[in-house]
């Protein structure tokens, strides 16, 4: 790559009065800007970037040659389902009656996008055993921030306002704890047992009056299926709480089982994560959020009701909790995920978990000789290594060990995106893997040879690793100085 | 391997507490700095804010994580080590020298319930 020109910031190539583009004359430029108050008049120029049209294109172009996405590699980022998305999802996406939708028209003129949305929310509600789902939140966070908010104005419909807790085991995303705040509930954290499951006793402890749910994932962050889900939801349900399932780790149960069977109340489910919509880069996301039968009214406007074979738009109904999104949500995203739903079909979606399933283990089976396994047994969708072996490199007691960072870092250098590590923080050197149902088996085995091949340089070159990557367009970045001295914006440096 | 000191008080969620008459200082101990990395933010009550054995009264950020601190003891915050803002990187060059805050206590008889070095020293690996 020409450092000269595209290794540098889109402004150290900018050059005086270059420029490609022409506007039309602004018949505002003479106008007199006493009329704005004077704070809001600029002083100084904007000093945005002036360059030809071939050098943004190639700027740009060139940078995003630098990127990793599902189209280009591997991508085993535990927790995040990184499976591929079919380009059958972008062409559908792509037709014009969806592109040129304005979210503003009125039902009668958007029956069939209307009826999209119903016929996607009804079969997520059939894989989940549900009753109904909104469609509109935008991403998993805001699910579970709109779930809670059904959980809480549950609650408060039966005037039982005492109920401000939400337990929250200590495995469970960063997430849930964030959304629980943000609905103006505390936090209380239940302990897991060693293979990350819940301890019932310590649950028992915290269950009362004042218990407005729990929020669980299962399989849980470790990949292991909670067996006790019965007696939890039993416990929880017996106290006065709901159920909320964080539809993460959805994947592996895709047309096994439901969590609605479960014993669950309300979920979220992550488009981005489980139906192959764009995930990674900032979005957008989805996150419906599905309900049990009797809380269906509490769902956030507007909402797409069927009467008589006709689609109409609820903005308000009295009952629902309110707006959490302009229109209906992230509509594009919809549509990519209902069209990968019928080009799986119903007779498939049990693929879907089987599959993903055995390509964890898979993984995990021809590896754990050469990682830490901290628990046996079979896995779900993912598993979690903590760090190398002791006889490959892994022996803390050596203070110059090879670490989950090092290991991570080198499997860049073989066109592999690195998998989540240092979460779960149950292991110091967790290395969390999950290789979703898209990929072949060659391609397993292409990351099986190169993590073997890591483990073997951790032991008899370990150099290679702690200083990896070698072979991408930036090096280790300084991750301590990223966080304390950011700089957002760019200041020219004086030559 | 982390250190330990002997006369501090531990939790088991690894902060201690060095007792100096009716005031503790409390801070992260060597084995949690050590766990967490790099730390880049330390985020601190103020002066005057009540804290509870038990409960979160800040948390640490690293490389890694955030964390939340959960105070050994109730009492008082009578001090924060302000040094922290600039330079969280204190706690990683010397936990037990750098500690967070210094607290009132407000029921000494708490400190029972926490380990002394070597029982905290067995809990951690």
């Amino acid at each position: 790559m020409n450092k000269t020109c595209y290794g540098q910031l889109i402004f150290e190539l900018s050059r005086p009065g270059r420029k490609g583009y022409s506007l039309p004359q602004n018949p505002w430029a003479d106008t007199p800007q006493e009329t704005l108050p004077a704070a809001l008049v600029r002083t100084q120029p904007v000093g945005l970037p002036e360059a030809d049209e071939p050098t943004v294109a190639r700027h740009y172009t060139n940078m995003s040659n630098n990127n990793f996405g599902v189209d280009t590699g591997f991508y085993p980022l535990g927790s995040c389902t990184m499976k591929y998305n079919p380009k059958i999802n972008e062409e559908v996406a792509a037709l014009p009656g969806f592109t040129s939708l304005h979210p503003a028209l009125p039902a009668d003129y958007a029956q069939g996008a209307l009826r999209l949305y119903d016929e996607t929310q009804k079969i997520l509600a059939e894989l989940t055993g549900l009753a109904q789902f909104t469609l509109n939140p935008y991403a998993g966070a805001h699910g579970e921030l709109t779930g809670l908010m059904v959980i809480r104005s549950y609650h408060m419909k039966r005037g039982d306002t005492a109920r401000t807790k939400i337990i929250i085991p200590d495995s469970a995303h960063g997430t849930n704890p964030a959304s629980a705040a943000v609905c103006g509930l505390s936090i209380v954290q239940v302990k897991s047992l060693p293979d990350g499951t819940i301890d019932i006793d310590s649950l028992k402890e915290v269950l009362g009056p004042d218990v407005a749910g729990m929020m669980m994932t299962n399989p849980n962050t470790l990949g292991i299926f909670e067996h006790q889900i019965p007696e939890i939801a039993r416990l929880v349900h017996d106290c006065g709480g709901l159920m909320y399932y964080d539809g993460a780790n959805f994947n592996p149960i895709v047309g096994i089982c439901r969590p609605g069977d479960m014993g669950f109340d309300v979920m979220h489910i992550n488009l981005h994560k489980t139906f192959s919509t764009p995930h990674g880069g900032g979005g957008p996301g989805s996150g419906p959020v599905g309900v049990r039968s009797g809380l269906e009214a509490f769902l956030p406007c507007p909402k797409v009701v069927c009467r008589d074979g006709h689609y109409e738009l609820v903005k308000e109904d009295g009952e629902t909790l309110g707006q959490i999104s302009s229109h209906l949500g992230n509509y594009g995203i919809i549509v990519r995920a209902y069209a990968y739903l019928l080009s799986i079909g119903r007779e498939n979606a049990h693929l879907v978990g089987q599959l993903s399933v055995l390509n964890a283990n898979y993984i995990k089976e021809c590896l754990k000789a050469f990682y830490k396994l901290p628990i046996d047994g079979l896995c779900k969708h993912e598993f979690v290594f903590d760090g190398l072996r002791e006889d490959y490199g892994g022996d803390h007691s050596d203070p110059a060990h090879a670490t989950t960072l090092d290991v991570a870092k080198r499997l860049l250098d073989f066109g592999f995106h690195a998998p989540t590590i240092y979460f779960p923080l149950l292991f110091h050197e967790a290395l969390m893997i999950e290789p979703t149902e898209t990929e072949s088996k060659d391609t397993l085995d292409a990351f099986i040879a190169v993590m073997k091949q890591i483990a073997e340089e951790a032991r008899d070159n370990r150099t290679m690793v702690k200083t990896a990557p070698h072979n991408t367009p930036a090096g280790r970045p300084d991750d301590v100085r990223a966080v304390k001295d950011a700089i957002f914006t760019y200041k020219p440096t004086a030559d | 391997m982390a250190k330990t000191i002997e006369g501090l008080y531990y939790s088991e969620s690894h902060e201690y507490v060095k007792v100096e008459g009716e005031y503790g200082y409390i801070g992260i101990t060597d084995f949690a700095q050590e766990q967490l990395g790099n730390v880049v933010y330390v985020d601190t009550p103020d002066e005057d804010d009540e804290v509870t054995a038990g409960e979160t009264f800040g948390a640490v950020e690293s490389v890694k994580a955030a964390s939340d601190l959960i105070s050994p003891v109730s009492g008082t915050v009578v001090e924060v080590n302000e040094a922290l803002e600039d330079q969280p990187e204190l706690v990683n060059e010397d936990a037990f020298a750098n500690w967070i805050i210094k607290v009132k206590l407000s029921d000494p008889s708490e400190l029972d319930a926490l380990m002394d070095a070597a029982a905290y020293a067995e809990i951690c690996h």
